[in-house]
């Protein structure tokens, strides 16, 4: 039977970590996520796994990779100064394809700037932070439910694709309660292992742009590194054509089955004169100012901000005159529906920073600005 | 309807609890929606601390308050601070042993606020033996003047929101306040 609780996000997010089979994080407690842990620390041993509270975020991003190759669905949260600390190690794990969970609640930035207040300047960190070519997944979630149910769909692409995954929340649903419902019939995706055959080749396209990954201690001769490798694992740094092969299938692995992450959520856009897109909590404003103003306007929730989902966005604003963009930070996504949605409509930019959620109000006085019917 | 609720008072009074209990009530067992926020500050102790409540009978979208309509006020700092924001002929409920509605006055009247005197700590430590239950005595007040949760779920959100084995003198801390008007 379906079970419903009154409780915050980050305890959402805990919960679903658990439901999606997540056994072990670990972490540098920070706010304003430290509830993730804390929940985790608590209730992680009652289901058999283990939390530890590690020295850095470096350290803690090491760890989940490890804990990940061990065999075990492995997470960390934490807010923007540990995403940046973070980055060497998730670019290790992108290069040598370790499903992970990494939680992001952002809070003011740059630097620690304001570690009670919300904020959304890591998207592009998400996106950019490590160096080189590679297509992260990130999530962000706008209620309490979808902190839950992103958490674990994040554990579920983690798996199907080796890839790590961005739950990119912020201080708004990281902290508020609401009630959420706990199905008892969760879709989780289980870690595939290998079969044990000849030739069995760690780094190969067989499914999904990828190949069932083994764990230490399962028996397999391979090797894993950040170098640039061939289908055994094997470092091959001076060949082009291995670099190409490889990165090409890590990137494509995911652009190629963008139908299948890609989501987004939207209302009245067909004859909306003015389409805002938004993601995380103001949406939350938006679709208030959406339902109060009686202009033709329309909206736009990014579930998954990365990979961008181009179709989709263009053709929900290909009929809209003006295309308004309401996010935390000075631009960042911004620049990313500008890309999709210049040709066809004027792209404008609501950035809100200072760590309080965009009111209803001040998005209908920018919609009331735009004009249009 | 939309209700916009703001319990206040100082760090360590337990109105983040109260708050919690009135979206519980609402949202688990009156089958209405509701969303809780509260301040965070660096201060764990003292200081004016906040929470809010928006209970409504449809999907609440922008979670914060705006201008409540319900201020329940346990400390006479936080009671100064915020009665700013309440709306006209909005409803105030004080602690009358740690707050004076003298100080804001001018404000009642000039907004034709509704206000209410449910001395929460006395009752608490009188009645109960127990001043740390003075916010759930606020909450059985604020149950019986708004009528914006019910009896009923008020007293399951009690139950199920304090320590084992404190059950039975929280909810006679409910209905000790919950009479008190």
């Amino acid at each position: 039977m379906a079970e419903e609780f009154f409780i915050q996000g980050n305890e959402a997010c805990a919960k679903g970590a658990i439901a999606a089979g997540c056994r072990f994080f670990a972490g540098y407690p920070i706010t304003p996520s430290t509830e993730v842990a804390e929940t985790l620390a608590r209730e992680l041993p009652k289901v058999g796994g283990s939390f530890v509270q590690m020295e850095d975020e470096i350290a803690s991003a090491g760890a989940i990779i490890g804990g990940s190759w061990g065999g075990t669905k492995s997470m960390t949260a934490t807010s923007g100064p540990g995403i940046s600390l973070m980055q060497e190690n998730i670019g290790y794990a992108f290069m040598t394809e370790t499903p992970i969970v990494i939680v992001d609640v952002q809070r003011g930035s740059p630097s620690t700037a304001q570690p009670t207040m919300a904020a959304q300047g890591d998207m592009m960190q998400a996106r950019w932070g490590s160096h080189g070519d590679y297509e992260p997944i990130a999530l962000s979630p706008s209620s309490v439910q979808e902190f839950f149910d992103f958490t674990i769909k994040a554990f579920n692409l983690a798996e199907k694709y080796r890839v790590p995954v961005f739950v990119m929340a912020d201080e708004v649903i990281g902290h508020m309660r609401e009630k959420i419902v706990v199905e008892d019939d969760i879709e989780i995706v289980p870690r595939k292992r290998p079969e044990k055959t000849e030739n069995y080749l760690p780094f190969e396209n067989i499914e999904n742009g990828t190949t069932p990954m083994p764990a230490f201690g399962d028996g397999f001769n391979i090797h894993v590194t950040g170098l640039t490798h061939d289908e055994r694992g094997y470092p091959d740094t001076n060949d082009p054509e291995t670099h190409d092969k490889l990165i090409q299938r890590i990137c494509d692995k995911i652009l190629n089955n963008k139908d299948d992450i890609c989501s987004v959520q939207s209302e009245n856009c067909e004859d909306a004169d003015i389409v805002i897109v938004s993601y995380g909590a103001p949406v939350r404003s938006v679709v208030e100012a959406v339902n109060r103003t009686d202009k033709k306007v329309g909206y736009v929730k990014l579930d998954t901000p990365w990979p961008f989902p181009d179709e989709e966005v263009a053709k929900l604003t290909a009929n809209a005159k003006d295309v308004l963009v309401v996010e935390m930070n000075l631009g960042q996504m911004y620049y990313e529906v500008d890309r999709v949605c210049k040709r066809n409509s004027n792209v404008h930019l609501m950035g809100v920073i200072g760590g309080l959620l965009p009111t209803p109000d001040e998005i209908l006085d920018q919609i009331n600005r735009l004009g249009g019917n | 309807m939309r209700t916009e609720i703001r319990i206040c008072g100082f760090g360590g009074q337990g109105v983040i609890l109260a708050g919690i209990i009135l979206g519980k009530s609402a949202s688990l067992f009156d089958e209405k929606e509701a969303v809780q926020t509260q301040s965070y500050g660096p201060e764990a102790r003292g200081g004016a601390s906040k929470c809010e409540v928006v209970i409504s009978d449809t999907k609440v979208d922008y979670p914060k308050v705006q201008s409540p309509d319900i201020l329940v006020a346990m400390s006479n700092e936080a009671l100064i601070k915020y009665i700013v924001d309440l709306k006209d002929e909005g409803t105030l409920i004080v602690d009358p042993g740690t707050t004076d509605v003298e100080d804001v006055k001018e404000f009642i009247e000039e907004h034709n606020i509704k206000v209410y005197e449910a001395p929460a700590t006395k009752t608490a430590t009188d009645e109960i033996g127990l001043k740390i239950v003075a916010n759930i005595v606020m909450v059985g007040a604020i149950t019986k003047i708004t009528g914006v949760i019910s009896k009923d779920a008020a007293i399951k959100a009690i139950e199920a929101s304090v320590p084992k084995g404190t059950e039975k003198k929280n909810v006679s801390a409910f209905e000790a306040g919950y009479n008190l008007l």
